[in-house]
């Protein structure tokens, strides 16, 4: 099975470890074997391990160590955000972040939700099979 | 009795650096105006005699002087405060009760009581928690806030909540083995009337917001694979 998502300048990546944790992050340049230079609107350019990284699928299309306005450019242009928010990682991400933030009046308001559906879908199953 | 109100002294010597003041020993002299003190009064500085003091009656010489010296325990004269409220626990928060008759109960804050313990309140109606004291260490703060302005607590204490002193009964024999508790502890009418002018105000408030009486009336629970530690209340 060949890889198909590869380190390369460009290759955005979300940190898995460290100060940044679940951060998206753009692999800008590769310092050795072991650590890229990584930078994001939102943060300082610096190194970091490869092994604190998960490749995406998503990729842009930037220069060597761009400056902060072409990364900002560029990210806008492939839509980096959106692609993410819309991938299936990126909304399990998500929906685990919400599912942190639940109160305990939250949580009890879906229990109430989940069971109104399964009511609902009961009472619908039953009207088909008697019309 | 209240200490004598005194202006601090204020220092016409400023520090240079800590111990080393700006002025001299005779700037100062000059400064303070020591020379016009004994100017008024011809020369010296004034004397203040001690005023004579009223006749004390002779005292006698104790009649017992004990053969070892005991130490006098020192005055303490530490006064208890209430406990520190926890920061998410205001007026008006949603609190789980953790042990007890009541626990897993959702119930309403709503004051501090000056021993420390919280006053709280089902309300009566929704899930049968009266008008209650609980320990704060025994409860869970949840974000959930109700609207608390319409109720008025100010008459409630911990005296309200004593239990009536028992009427000593003489144990006789036959009385013994008789009867157990034949009277049956009553509320007194005073308390139901109270619990249900505080519960009428904040029913209104709870009702206002959908699904949180039902949120009240049910308990609390852990489910399998929910984790306390990682629940945000």
């Amino acid at each position: 099975m060949p890889f198909k998502r590869f380190v390369e300048i460009g290759r955005v990546a979300l940190v898995n470890y460290g100060e940044d944790y679940g951060k998206l992050v753009v692999i800008v340049d590769v310092i050795d074997q072991t650590r890229a230079l990584v930078d994001a609107p939102d943060m300082e350019r610096g190194p970091i391990n490869f092994k604190r990284l998960s490749l995406t699928d998503i990729k842009i299309d930037i220069k060597r160590v761009p400056k902060k306005k072409d990364l900002i450019k560029a990210m806008e242009e492939a839509d980096v955000k959106n692609k993410w928010e819309n991938s299936s990682w990126g909304r399990k991400l998500i929906v685990r972040k919400r599912r942190a933030a639940l109160t305990d009046f939250d949580r009890f308001k879906i229990m109430l939700a989940k069971r109104a559906a399964v009511v609902r879908q009961e009472l619908a199953q039953l009207r088909r099979t008697a019309a | 009795m209240a200490p004598k109100q005194r202006t601090p002294r204020v220092t016409r010597n400023p520090d240079l650096i800590r111990g080393i003041g700006k002025f001299s020993k005779s700037q100062m002299y000059h400064k303070r105006g020591i020379w016009a003190i004994k100017a008024k009064n011809g020369g010296v500085l004034p004397r203040h005699d001690p005023k004579p003091k009223p006749e004390s009656p002779a005292e006698k010489p104790p009649k017992f002087y004990p053969a070892d010296d005991v130490k006098k325990p020192l005055r303490n004269k530490h006064k208890p405060k209430p406990t520190k409220l926890r920061a998410s626990i205001t007026p008006g928060t949603v609190l789980i009760i953790l042990a007890g008759r009541f626990k897993g109960k959702r119930v309403v804050f709503l004051k501090q009581l000056p021993s420390g313990l919280l006053l709280v309140t089902g309300p009566f109606k929704i899930n049968g928690v009266p008008l209650r004291r609980v320990n704060q260490s025994y409860v869970i703060g949840t974000s959930t806030k109700v609207d608390i302005s319409g109720v008025n607590v100010d008459n409630f204490d911990d005296k309200y909540f004593s239990k009536e002193a028992q009427k000593k009964k003489t144990k006789g024999e036959g009385e013994f083995f008789e009867s157990d508790k034949e009277e049956k502890k009553v509320l007194p009418q005073q308390k139901k009337d109270d619990q249900k002018t505080v519960d009428a105000a904040l029913i209104k408030s709870i009702e206002s917001v959908p699904d949180l009486k039902t949120y009240l009336g049910a308990r609390f629970s852990l489910k399998a694979g929910v984790k306390p530690h990682e629940l945000l209340f």
